[in-house]
């Protein structure tokens, strides 16, 4: 590999972004080189710069960022000197980009084929009906269903893996020198995460395509690059070659990063065969509209420990939460708490009823006011349930603060905006835990953090349980969380339970081929593991294919 | 047809002056990226920009009377608008720069980011605001002061029929136009600052019902408001208020009209308060409210409102000025503000004979004018401030 021709040669770059009438640094002096037909992995947790420093390969910038220093060659033309013209012949052709959220960037008016033949007839690579035909060989190659018509959908007819995949096609249309993935299976289900990795990593080997992939999943990242550069703040920390970088990192930051996977609490003793759950759920349908989405769902939340709903989206998790909560009142069931039935609707339950079960929301962004101070939003619950005011409600509020490790004369009077996300997701635990409840709904909690924020908020979790005996019902896709943090598993699937029972049984075989599939379809961080596991079940056995083979 | 063609060739020019101007540029900065990607519709932008500002420039500077002593009215207009965009420009700076000297951090923050536009429309709203509500102390005469000598030109010049007693004369009756239009300030402005509260008390609280409780409710009040919309609102309230003025006159008219172009009103405000609290009743924290028990009141006025105050203040300077553009028209229909209280709108209408004087004696035409220059000015302020909240509120910085 090291005797290629460079590619992309990015010296000294320094980035800029505006912000509050002034220039703040994105990056700070970063040298990137990626060489023909190599895949450059880059890393690092959000505002990092990854992004931002991948669209600059481009000799690209977001509006209120520039390059203040460096340059960037690419295959030797001057990406910062050339003229618009110059830049807009190669945009496309030689260089193609793929987005985080495939949904956001196809144009939803016209059919996957016509956007994906708009490069090639604006290059003039090749004729509309060429174009097309060519299209579908790729979609054929990226193993999409029905190659030859799928082209004719709208992004809204198509499956979000497909559409990524459709992207990546896309991309391919001129058969560009490099393209730049960003992000681009971090919006999808393990399942499909895996189909869409397959893809991309045989298409690129295929066509000899240079890559930089973008994304702050390391084991995603081993499977995909030939060389990992990890970004910290917009500095480099260190690059290496993959393999290199995963058994041997050499600076503390990167043994963090790959330490976060090691968290794991001890497993606790089974609850007496006799003890009332906290919560019980029994044989609960619930229905949007006339539509089941809840089919006989039952288990069982003892005190003080985590049941953790695992399965891809749409498996009916969320559904769950929300009729317990009394969102969605069932169907047909009971709910139980503490061996007495609770109202189906919410707004038939009694305020204490109310405060016994809180939730924590995935998106913190929305689930926190933006207009009211932290004191206000942990301090109202305070108010509202056990009727606290003035100096001590104040004191309480502090103590809640202390209890999740945010100095309360630092962030008090702060507004949700001026926080962080994993600082956020913090007050909306804070939040739950003011209502002094028994049972807390944890919905996707940690999904939109970084791994090191994300493995942060796992640990204050376990602790606050210790600490209060709570219980959690964990919903999450996944599975290294479920590891982590659960004690008991339940695996949904179309609104179904296909599987339940205690972790240690869960992760050892044999168990549902559903569950088989989940399992196996978390990446790890050996580089081989994609490699070994096509091996292993084949291209047919991975993602939708194998879940449409099941049913 | 000479006319057409005559305008072509200046275009033709225009065109060849753009490219021409591109390409010098090109060449004096050696290739300069601005230049070299410049699209031509811009080069050709500027080109025009510059044209325009000539011929500006050139008629300013052309005599206000011919040589029999025969006004030019064009250039005389011209020079009233020149005079005009150029004063207020100065005073919007200097308010700017005031501003950024006086007052506390944030304040001073404020102003800093501030474009001259927006100052020079919250000068313009303060000055109104300052008029309308000491109009009994400023305003030389009483509004229904009647003196001797009517249609009294403005301008205070004896020489062309003015009184320096009346700096911007007297009306067909004899009342004196300054006073007036100061008192139009109060009974106009104040009239429609009412109305638009009123209207927004209405919709906003019905809107933000509607998305709260959705169903029914929001069924019952949406096609509700779809059938008043369904109305045109100015024939409507016409109607309205002929049928209210079999009932009651005088002031009484003054609130029916009031209420009429409130309810009007609301229902646009209803759209927006329903669309905007439809976004926010969707969010988590409304769901983490909802399931922690909390009452409607608390839902409405703690969560929803503080989220939609951006949108709704901007509406509410828009909506104010669709609300007294209608009071104006309304009292130019007569069906308004009754006399003798002074207003913008009948003011407008009860001097509107003498713009046919505007070809030969631009003096005798700016009387009706004036009210009418009150109207836009405060119109095109309002939108300056509401352009510039929305640009703050959508995070947009330049």
């Amino acid at each position: 590999m090291s005797d290629r021709a460079t590619l992309v040669e990015m010296r000294g770059i320094h980035m800029e972004g505006r912000s509050d009438e002034t220039w703040m640094p994105i990056i700070k002096g970063v040298d990137l080189t990626l060489k023909k037909g190599e895949v450059l992995g880059l890393i690092g947790e959000s505002g990092a710069g990854k992004s931002t420093l991948g669209l600059a390969a481009m000799g690209f910038t977001r509006d209120g960022v520039r390059i203040s220093q460096g340059s960037v060659h690419f295959d030797g033309i001057d990406l910062l000197a050339a003229s618009a013209e110059q830049k807009r012949q190669l945009l496309g052709k030689r260089i193609a980009y793929v987005a985080q959220s495939a949904a956001a960037s196809f144009n939803p008016a016209h059919k996957l084929i016509d956007q994906h033949s708009e490069a090639p007839l604006a290059h003039g690579v090749s004729g509309k009906s060429e174009a097309e035909q060519d299209g579908m060989e790729l979609y054929r190659k990226l193993r999409l269903p029905n190659p030859d018509e799928i082209g004719f959908r709208y992004p809204h007819q198509v499956s979000g893996g497909q559409l990524q995949r459709a992207m990546t096609a896309m991309a391919m249309s001129c058969r560009p020198d490099l393209i730049i993935f960003d992000e681009p299976t971090t919006a999808l289900d393990v399942t499909t995460q895996i189909e869409v990795l397959a893809a991309i990593r045989n298409i690129v080997e295929e066509f000899d395509t240079a890559a930089i992939y973008i994304t702050h999943d390391l084991a995603v990242v081993a499977q995909m690059a030939d060389r990992i550069k990890v970004l910290l703040k917009g500095d480099e920390v260190e690059e290496a070659e993959t393999r290199e970088m995963l058994s041997n990192p050499k600076e503390d930051y990167t043994k963090s990063l790959w330490a976060v996977r090691e968290f794991q609490r001890p497993a606790k003793a089974a609850p007496a065969v006799d003890a009332v759950p906290v919560v019980s759920v029994q044989g609960i349908t619930a229905a949007y509209g006339k539509m089941d989405v809840l089919k006989d769902v039952s288990f069982d939340i003892h005190a003080g420990r985590t049941v953790a709903v695992v399965g891809e989206s749409g498996s009916g998790k969320s559904t769950t939460a929300r009729c317990i909560t009394g969102l969605l009142p069932p169907r047909i069931g009971v709910i139980e708490f503490d061996g007495k039935p609770l109202p189906l609707d919410y707004r038939k339950r009694t305020r204490d009823e109310l405060r016994q079960a809180q939730m924590i929301y995935q998106m913190a962004d929305t689930a926190l006011n933006p207009r009211q101070r932290i004191r206000d939003i942990i301090g109202r619950p305070v108010e509202f349930y056990s009727g606290l005011k003035g100096r001590a409600k104040r004191e309480r509020v502090d103590e809640l603060l202390e209890q999740i490790e945010l100095p309360a004369a630092q962030f008090g009077d702060r507004l949700p905006s001026e926080l962080s996300g994993g600082q956020k997701q913090r007050i909306g635990i804070a939040r739950a835990l003011a209502a002094e409840p028994k049972f807390i709904i944890c919905d996707e909690v940690t999904s939109a953090l970084d791994q090191l924020v994300a493995e942060g908020i796992l640990r204050l979790l376990a602790r606050l349980q210790d600490e209060l005996g709570l219980s959690y019902m964990f919903i999450t896709h996944d599975l290294a969380t479920v590891r982590s943090i659960a004690d008991e598993v339940v695996v949904m699937k179309e609104g179904k339970v296909v599987e339940q029972g205690p972790k240690a049984e869960m992760f050892q075989p044999p168990h549902h081929p559903y569950t088989d599939l989940l399992l196996s379809s978390v990446p790890e961080m050996d580089p081989d593991w994609l490699t070994n596991l096509l091996a292993e079940r084949g291209v047919e056995n991975i993602g939708d294919a194998a879940s449409a083979q099941m049913d | 047809m000479s006319v057409w063609l005559n305008i072509a060739l200046a275009l033709a020019v225009v065109a060849v002056l753009g490219w021409v101007f591109r390409f010098a540029g090109q060449k004096a900065t050696g290739n300069n990226p601005y230049f070299r990607d410049m699209p031509y519709a811009v080069a050709f932008g500027f080109a025009l920009a510059v044209v325009l500002i000539l011929a500006g420039v050139w008629l300013y500077f052309q005599p206000a009377a011919n040589e029999q002593g025969v006004p030019a009215p064009s250039v005389i207009f011209w020079r009233w608008a020149v005079h005009f965009v150029a004063g207020s420009a100065v005073a919007a700076f200097l308010f700017r720069l005031a501003g950024r000297h006086v007052g506390t951090g944030a304040s001073r923050k404020l102003f800093r980011q501030m474009p001259l536009t927006a100052a020079f429309g919250i000068l313009v709203v303060l000055i109104y605001a300052v008029l309308a509500i000491f109009a009994a102390f400023i305003a030389p005469h009483g509004q229904e002061q009647v003196f001797a000598q009517a249609n009294v030109v403005p301008g205070g010049n004896p020489a062309l029929g003015g009184n320096p007693e009346f700096p911007l004369g007297t009306d067909q009756i004899g009342r004196d136009i300054l006073s007036r239009l100061i008192y139009g300030a109060q009974n106009t402005v104040g009239i429609a600052f009412a109305t638009t509260v009123l209207a927004f008390l209405l919709g906003g609280t019905l809107g933000f019902l509607a998305a709260v409780l959705r169903g029914w409710t929001d069924q019952i009040l949406s096609r509700g408001v779809d059938v008043l919309m369904a109305i045109p609102s100015l024939i409507f309230s016409l109607l309205l208020i002929t049928v209210a003025s079999a009932w009651v006159t005088g002031t009484g008219l003054t609130v029916a009209m009031v209420v009429i172009i409130a309810v009007i009103d609301s229902t646009r405000v209803y759209r927006l308060a329903r669309a905007v609290g439809m976004n926010i009743v969707v969010m988590d924290y409304i769901e983490a409210a909802k399931l922690r028990g909390e009452g409607m009141g608390y839902l409405i006025f703690k969560e929803i409102l503080p989220n939609a105050t951006a949108p709704l203040l901007a509406e509410f300077g828009l909506r104010f000025c669709f609300v007294f553009l209608t009071i104006s028209a309304l009292s130019f229909l007569g069906l308004g503000i009754q006399p003798p209280l002074a207003d913008w709108g009948t003011m407008v209408k009860d001097l509107s004979a003498f713009i046919n004087y505007a070809a030969f004696a631009p003096q005798i035409a700016s009387a009706p004018l004036l009210a009418a220059g009150a109207i836009a000015l405060l119109t095109v302020a309002v939108n300056f401030v509401v352009d510039w909240m929305l640009h703050r509120s959508s995070g947009l910085k330049e």
